[in-house]
Parts: C-alpha cells; structure tokens; sequence
C-alpha cells in the first residue's frame, strides 16, 4: 500500500462497508469452489442431460442475441432520433421486461403467445405453430427479457453519435442504408459489442421467464440454470458442477472483454 | 454553377429569412454573429434541412420548393466542410476521401485513385493511410476540403473553416484556402465570425443578424459602410492592399505607409481600425510616423462613436467621439491632417511567404 496516500482518501466510513460488500460477493463463489466435486467432475459433464441443457443454453442465448441485434438496434436507432410518436412511452415500454419478476414475464408471454392466447391462437390453428413448451419458445423468453439490455445500450451510443458525421455522409452522396452501414454502425461498433455481450448473458442466466412460458424439458426447452434448478432437488454435486461451469463462461467473458467494451462509462 | 436562394425556414421561434443569388466563381462569406442563422443557411442549401416557405436552386434545378420538389442532400452537388470538419473516426484519410466517390457509384479503385489525386492537389497525399485521430488541425481541415471537392461539387459550403485552427495555423490555411478557392469554378459559401475570413477570402460579404440579410456587398463596401453597430463594430474597419517590404508598405492605390511588422514581405491586406485613427485640423508632429492630409467625405453616427470618412490618399475611416466632432469642428469638407501609429497597422500576407517561414 502507498504508505504517503492521504487517509483523507479512504475513509473508514467507506472504506469498512466497500469491504463487507467485497466479502459478501466472493465468499459465495469461494463456497461454490470448495464443494465442488472435482473427482465427478467430468462424468457429470458429459452425462446427457448436461450436455443437452449446454447445447439448448447456447443455441437459445446466441439466437436470442441474434434477433435482438436485428431489431433491437433498428428500434434504439428509431428511440435514439425521437423518430416515432410516444418515443417517451416506448422507451419505458422497452424497460419494463427489466424490472418486471422474470416469472411475470413469462405469464405475460402465455397470454400473448400460449395457444390461448392474444397472437398464439392464432399461430397456432392457421399456421399450426406452438410457441410455448418448445425450444423456441425458449428463445422467445430469453429475447423478450434479454433484448432491453442492447436496445438501452445502444440508443445511448446513437444519441451520443455526432450527427454530423452523418449529415457529412449524405451530402457525400451515401444512401440512408450506406450511412447507416458504413458511417453510424461502424461508429457504434463498441457499443454495439457491449451491448450484445450483456444480451446474451442475460438470455443465458434466464430462468423464470423461460420455465413459466416453455416449460423444463430435457432436450428441448431445459437450459443450464432449469438443469442446475431441476439437479440441486435430486443431486446436489450435478447442480454445484453446471454452476461452475456457468460461472467459467462469465469469468471467460468478462476477462476477453475487459477493459476493452465494459470500462466505466464507455457505453 | 450559380445558386438562387429565396426562402424563410423556422427553428422554433428563430426564423431565417434569406434571399440572394451567388455567381458561379464568386466566393461568398456570410458573417453573421452566433443564432444569426449562418450554419441553418448552410444546411438548408445542402438538403441537411428544408424551406418552410420560398425556393432554392442550383444550377437552375429547383431543388426545394416547399412544396412538391425536396431532393436530399446526395440528389444535390453540394460539397460542405463541416465545422470540426466531422472526419469520419473510423476510416483513413484516404477512404474518407473515396468515400464521396465510392457512395456515388465509383468502384474502389476508381474512388482511391480519385482521392489520391485530390490529396496530391491539396499536397497531403503524405496522409492518405493516416488516421483522423492523428491529424494536427491544419492537416484536418486540408482532409475535409478534399473530402468536399472530391465530388466536384457545383456548390462548395464551409462552415467556419478556420474557427477550429490556433491563430498562427489559421493566417497559414486561410493563404492556402484562397488560393484553391480561387481555382474553384463553381461557387464557393462560407460561414464565419471572424471579419478578416471574409475580408481576404471573399469578394462578396452577406451580414446575417437574427436571421435577416442585414448587408450584402464587396468587402470594401462593408468595411466603408457597415450597415449595422455589429458589422461597424467587426468590419467597419480600413483596407488597404500593397506591397510590404522591411516595414515599408507600398500601397496599390498610392502612397507609402510604416508598419510594424518588418519580417512580413509580398503582397498583404492591411487593416486600420478607425478606433486607431487620429484626427487633427492642424499637421502633427512627433511619434506617428504615418500622417497624410485628407478631406471628409462623410460623417455618420454609430453607437457611441462618430464614424469620420475621409479622402487620402488613402481612404480611411476615423471614429471620433461626438465631442471632438464639436471640438475639432468636422463637416464634410473640411480638410484634416490624419495620423496612424505603425503599430496600428496589422498587416496580413495574401499569398504564401515565398521563404516558407511562416
């Protein structure tokens, strides 16, 4: 420790709580690595529920990423320029899957697209499509939670964009899709990225929204966190094991990332 | 090559009423303090925003009409520098240059071989991989003016071209933008606060205030008889054009002056602001090193000031407190003796310093 910085810098006030917050965040995740079992670790693995609940949690996040990125980012384009009528209303709109109870979400989603419900009767008796209790519907509940997370961090890239830079563009001679493809994507670039990551992290944590609106089935609507749910009733080391692994991909991510899209302030 | 503009635009309470026509070759300066509706002017003409009421043309296609006719900035051949000179971060210096060429149908190699003979013309060629990041100010403005003429555009539009360049660089590009200016064919508008822009880059001045055409004249005109306290406060000032050598100022209309400023050399634009002009019934004597007897022309009341207009050789224009005009009895007319402290006299170079010095 710098011995000649000021006390006046961490005041015990601050410094004791900081500290207790610190405590309060690791110890849980030095309590998971201490009952981990080591010795099972690979059999657990590689036994067929996990590797279904992995190939489910990855197929749902990243396609849930995915649309969100295709229409979130038109939509925090359109938010960021005050472009549709309510754009104050919109934006709360965009937020509620955010604070809502992820289990509400999912009851929400049943009465829009459950074979009863506003959308759902009718995908499902004309085109015969059954949204809930599938691996789409999977999807479906982790975009609808997970998509806020890009839509709010890339307006903020937009609306910080410097308009002129594509005010120069056009009377360069660029189309609408050229400026937007080669001048304000490029520019939002970081964010973009950022915003994506948070997406996708949070698609792959969701847990209430999904078994509320596709149910837990094994091999088609049961991602890790229903694995690791459904294990900690019946086998507690399978639960503690799929959590490590779900905790490896954060760190791995996190540090890929670090420094790089997710200093304080970059978006 | 010619633009015709004849329309009023809304901004909230603000309202821009505007109505000229530029001449293809002309170099337009259009000064105006902060909200006179410089930039919104700009803007208008290039398609960035539209008339509410009136009509714009360039070379006699109507290209807004408030009505049925609005085409969007890449249906016009405008070319703009933007203030800051908005560079696009993201891309080289070349591909900022090609990229006019490239969004208007050019294939890459087209565009590049384009962009590289703009950058070679403007003589920064040298920069073409380089990153706008890491251009000095001077370099940027340089990329901006061939990112705008890459296009050949019919209308050049700048928008305070020099606001963003520390003084010594700004006497130094402003030399280098007249000159490409002056090989410009179509015609070239520009927006600026600062009077000398518009006195050594412009043959024509429009002085914009509250979004009204308040003068519309030669630069000489304007700094003779500034309409407005605003234009008399900036440009109501004297110019003389000469030759400068060792101090001693040869001027174009006659006569020889004593400047401070014995380093500068070749052909400049001197200005003499009437505050710096002393008046006297009777042939001084002492420190001023500039005297010459002269006959008022005109007297005119500006703000606080009289402003005293006076027949040389040379012209020059006094501003005298109403008291001294009581005092020292000034009518048109009346022969004076006029005195102006070397000092007084900036001097700025109007081409390039053949030694490279500065």
């Amino acid at each position: 420790m710098n011995r000649s910085q000021p006390t006046s810098q961490r005041p015990l006030f601050l410094l004791i709580p900081g500290l207790v917050a610190i405590a309060f965040l690791v110890i849980p995740l030095v309590g998971l690595l201490a009952e981990a079992p080591w010795g099972s670790f690979g059999s657990i693995l590689t036994s067929q529920v996990a590797l279904e609940a992995l190939r489910i949690s990855l197929i749902t996040s990243i396609a849930a990423t995915a649309i969100a990125i295709v229409i979130g980012t038109p939509l925090a384009w359109l938010l960021a320029r005050e472009i549709l009528p309510g754009t104050r209303v919109l934006r709360a709109l965009v937020i509620v899957p955010l604070l809502l109870p992820p289990v509400v979400s999912g009851v929400i989603l049943l009465t829009a697209f459950g074979r009863r419900g506003l959308v759902g009767q009718w995908l499902y008796s004309g085109l015969g499509i059954q949204l809930p209790f599938s691996t789409a519907g999977v999807v479906i509940a982790a975009t609808f939670v997970a998509m806020p997370f890009l839509i709010i961090t890339m307006e903020g890239a937009f609306r910080s964009l410097d308009g002129r830079f594509e005010d120069a563009a056009s009377t360069l001679g660029a189309s609408q899709w050229t400026i937007f493809r080669r001048i304000t994507l490029p520019m939002v670039g970081p964010s973009l990225v950022a915003g994506a990551v948070l997406c996708w992290a949070r698609a792959l944590g969701e847990f209430g929204a999904t078994i509320t609106f596709a149910g837990n089935f094994p091999g088609v609507t049961q991602s890790m966190p229903l694995a690791v749910y459904q294990a900690l009733e019946t086998d507690r080391s399978t639960a503690i094991a799929l959590s490590l692994v779900m905790l490896t991909v954060c760190i791995v991510v996190l540090v890929a990332l670090r420094g790089r899209y997710l200093r304080p302030g970059s978006s | 090559m010619s633009v015709t503009a004849n329309f009023t635009s809304h901004r909230g309470e603000f309202t821009l009423k505007f109505k000229a026509e530029f001449e293809p070759g002309s170099v337009i300066a259009i000064l105006g303090p902060n909200g006179a509706g410089k930039s919104t002017l700009l803007r208008t003409i290039a398609g960035l925003s539209a008339v509410d009421t009136g009509s714009i043309t360039i070379n006699s296609v109507t290209v807004d009409d408030a009505k049925k006719v609005f085409l969007r900035p890449p249906a016009r051949s405008v070319g703009y520098v933007f203030q800051d000179y908005a560079i696009f971060p993201h891309l080289t210096v070349l591909a900022n240059v090609a990229f006019g060429p490239r969004s208007r149908g050019s294939g890459r190699k087209a565009a590049d071989q384009l962009a590289n003979e703009v950058l070679t013309q403007l003589g920064i060629n040298d920069l073409a991989e380089r990153r706008p990041a890491s251009l000095s100010g001077g370099q940027a403005q340089r990329v901006a003016l061939a990112r705008a003429l890459v296009t050949r555009p019919d209308v050049l539009l700048l928008d305070e071209p020099l606001a963003a360049l520390d003084i010594q660089t700004r006497s130094k590009i402003r030399i280098e933008l007249a000159q490409q200016l002056s090989t410009f064919a179509g015609c070239t508008v520009f927006v600026t606060h600062d009077p000398l822009d518009a006195m050594l880059l412009a043959d024509r001045v429009i002085v914009l205030e509250s979004g009204v055409v308040v003068q519309d004249a030669t630069p000489a005109e304007i700094a003779r008889r500034p309409a407005t306290p605003y234009a008399a406060a900036l440009i109501g000032v004297t110019l003389l054009r000469g030759n400068t050598r060792s101090g001693e100022l040869t001027l174009d209309d006659g006569g020889v002056l004593h400047t401070a400023d014995i380093d500068a050399a070749g052909p400049v634009l001197a200005v003499i602001r009437p505050e710096s002009v002393s008046v006297h019934r009777v042939q001084p004597e002492g420190s001023p090193r500039n005297v010459w007897p002269g006959t008022i022309m005109a007297l005119e009341a500006s703000h606080d000031r009289v402003r005293v207009q006076i027949a040389g050789p040379p012209d020059v224009v006094a501003a005298v407190t109403p008291g001294a005009v009581t005092e020292l009895g000034l009518a048109p007319g009346t022969r004076v003796w006029v005195s102006v402290k070397a000092v007084d006299l900036d001097v700025y170079p109007t081409h390039p310093d053949p030694t490279g010095a500065r």
